[in-house]
């Protein structure tokens, strides 16, 4: 018997990569014209593997942003998806990831999910800690870089199973992990927090009938407020500048001439 | 953010360009070497609801307004391979719409149903070796026989010709003339139907185009569609979906020409300086962008009259002859303004320029146009 699961998800609001992101002239942040928009990739990844649970286990998805009613644009598309409802955290203004976690666990505790399953990091900062504060504000297991060992052309992958493997008496999940140098085995007891790497899935297109069912789906509005989460920053961007060029590289006779650099002048050896 | 186009056309927009960027464009010039692509991409376009936009949703369809179609054809060309774009636009908007328009129910079960789910490949059989601009001239007769319609004959330049599951085919049931023409639904595992020849064309290669012929095929009566001898009218309503997709595909193409060049001449230095900084050009692409604005907007003009149900037969044969022209030169241009790389395969607008050149003969001519648009204004 497989027991219905109840996944919570999230979906950041972030700059699409293909659009030119660049940093305003005083560092304050980056020039917001001509940027385009997209759900945080990873965070789709999350979106999928939760979908597959819940079509192995039935149960419910509920897809989290939080941000200005622009983030309605990335909770409709998890919806479009497949996801079944949507939190909206309406707030304006800077958020460090000690506040998004803060709220986060502050919808866990009242949503009740078995797993939250979350982006390894978002693609605009990549911080990569919301997950870990998470779990440990809610005394919950964690598994970080979900990831799987069949590759993303298998029949596995092809066949939509889903990676995380629940125990049979519904209370504990099985994840495979990317760790430095392959993949490792954790086992958490449910409910937990499971950060997702790129090779966990391929995620669905978005289908025609799926776009139009997510208008009708409902989005539940919280404030941080309402929550009881003081979201003042606790962490200050001072300033932000932009990678120095890269230099173009150099071509060296040999192998030893190359060590010699590398000790000398990279001084990484 | 035109008005016609919602939040959840947007969103459709979005989900079509991502399936596109990721399922079509890496293969472009690997399909179009291999002279077709996998039938998997009708499946994947059916499940993701991309085959049956504006059809009965009693039957897969999503019953959906125009504008979806149009930010369809809009994100397909940056498949960057005009023969995907034209096997999936015959199987949802030239070979489909008329079953779902007056088909029964059964047809549509049989018909309809698989073909917007990309299960099974459909064609749309008008065309003959005698008869292209003038469809009042087929010969392909269906001869009455009990139960029965016996089919002899041949079809000219069918898109999906080579592996249709089944042919949308027009064919001469009654006397001489347009009074004479019926549609069928056909499915191609009858007796006595083959593939003559797939033609090897100058552009859009990715796509399969035939020579098929029909030997005493019989087909039950229950697959007449509509009326008989009524046929040609509904060919006539059918052309003006195609010509207006031809004209979104035009006008999108040439989009994503212009942009691709305008890029590439910011990179691309000549004497010292990039070769958008030569005059010359960047009067030829202002130009050149103020005619696609002119194109655009006038084929908008003709969706909306067409999604108001109307039959803008006058405005959309003028999209299709203004996008269509238009198309050849900018495409000119373009290759021209990549040099020696615009003559390169792997160049989207080497490729671009050969497919284009469709866009003024298929679906009807450009002449054929000019002819349509005399009558309606009374010359
Ligand atoms: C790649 C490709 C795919 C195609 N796919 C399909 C398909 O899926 N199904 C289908 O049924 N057909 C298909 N066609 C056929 C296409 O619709 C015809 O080729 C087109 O309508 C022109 O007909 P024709 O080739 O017989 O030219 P013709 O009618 O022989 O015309 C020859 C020339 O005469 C001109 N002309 C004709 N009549 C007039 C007139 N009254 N006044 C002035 N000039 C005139 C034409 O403009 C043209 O320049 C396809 C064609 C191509 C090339």
């Amino acid at each position: 018997m497989l027991f219905p699961m109840k996944i919570l998800v999230t979906a950041k609001r972030v700059e699409d990569p293909e659009s030119k992101i660049k940093v305003k002239p005083d560092g304050t942040g980056i020039v917001p014209e001509g940027l385009k928009y997209k759900i945080n990739p990873f965070d789709e990844i999350a979106v999928e593997e939760a979908l597959r649970l819940v079509a192995k286990h039935k149960g419910e998805t509920v897809v989290v942003s939080i941000g200005g009613k622009e983030v309605h644009e990335q909770l409709r598309h998890a919806m479009a998806m497949g996801v079944d409802r949507a939190v909206w955290v309406n707030h304006t203004g800077p958020l460090d990831q000690m506040a998004i976690a803060g709220l986060l666990k502050k919808v866990c505790e009242k949503e009740k999910p078995d797993m939250a399953i979350l982006g390894k990091q978002s693609i605009d900062d990549d911080q990569n800690q919301v997950g870990q504060y998470m779990a440990e504000w809610l005394g919950w297991g964690q598994a970080t870089f979900a990831s799987k060992h069949e590759s993303l052309d298998s029949d596995a992958e092809k066949s939509k199973t889903p990676a995380l493997v629940v125990g049979a008496d519904g209370k504990t999940v099985k994840v495979v992990r990317e760790v430095d140098g392959g993949l490792g085995t954790v086992e958490c007891t449910l409910p937990a927090v499971v950060t997702t790497d790129l090779r966990l899935n391929q995620p669905r297109y978005a289908p025609l009938p799926g776009i139009m069912k997510a208008k009708s789906k409902p989005i539940e509005e919280l404030t941080p407020a309402g929550l009881g989460v003081d979201v003042a920053p606790k962490l200050t961007v001072l300033k932000m500048s932009a990678p120095a060029p890269r230099k173009a590289g150099i071509k060296v006779p040999d192998v030893a001439t190359l060590m010699q650099k590398l000790k000398t002048e990279a001084k990484v050896i | 953010m035109p008005h016609f186009f919602t939040e959840e056309h947007e969103a459709f927009r979005k989900s079509v360009r991502n399936w596109v960027e990721k399922e079509l464009a890496p293969h472009a010039l690997e399909w179009d070497r291999a002279g077709i692509f996998p039938r998997e991409i009708f499946k994947q376009a059916g499940e993701l609801g991309f085959l049956g936009i504006h059809h009965d949703p009693a039957y897969g369809g999503s019953g959906l307004d125009y504008w979806y179609v149009t930010a369809f054809c809009e994100e397909l060309v940056r498949s960057r391979n005009a023969g995907v774009n034209m096997a999936l636009l015959v199987q949802s908007q030239m070979a489909t719409p008329i079953i779902n328009d007056i088909g029964t129910d059964e047809q549509k079960r049989e018909f309809l149903a698989p073909a917007l789910a990309g299960e099974k490949i459909a064609a749309l059989g008008v065309s003959e070796p005698g008869a292209g601009s003038d469809v009042a001239g087929i010969k392909t007769t269906a001869k009455r026989v009990g139960d029965d319609y016996v089919i002899n004959g041949s079809k000219m330049w069918i898109t999906n010709g080579t592996r249709a599951d089944f042919i949308t085919l027009a064919v001469r049931t009654g006397s001489e003339g347009f009074g004479g023409v019926s549609l069928l639904t056909f499915p191609t595992d009858v007796k006595g139907f083959g593939v003559s020849k797939k033609l090897d064309k100058v552009g859009n290669l990715s796509s399969d185009t035939a020579i098929l012929y029909f030997e005493d095929c019989k087909v039950p009566v229950r697959y007449l569609l509509g009326e008989e001898n009524e046929g040609f009218y509904h060919v006539m309503v059918n052309f003006q979906g195609e010509r207006l997709v031809a004209a979104l595909l035009a006008t999108a193409t040439m989009d994503l020409m212009l942009q691709d060049a305008l890029q590439y001449g910011n990179e691309r230095q000549a004497f010292g300086k990039p070769l958008n900084k030569f005059q010359v050009w960047r009067h030829k692409f202002v130009e050149h962008l103020t005619s696609l604005e002119a194109a655009k907007r006038l084929a908008y003009h003709a969706v909306e009259l067409f999604d108001g149900k109307e039959n803008p037969v006058k405005e959309i044969s003028m999209a299709k002859l203004f996008a269509g022209d238009l198309a050849q030169r900018v495409a000119y241009d373009c290759q021209q303004f990549y040099g020696g790389m615009g003559y390169i395969e792997e160049t989207h607008v080497a490729r671009a320029w050969r497919d284009v050149r469709l866009l003024t003969i298929g679906g009807g001519t450009s002449e054929v146009m000019k002819e349509i648009i005399s009558k309606l204004v009374g010359l």
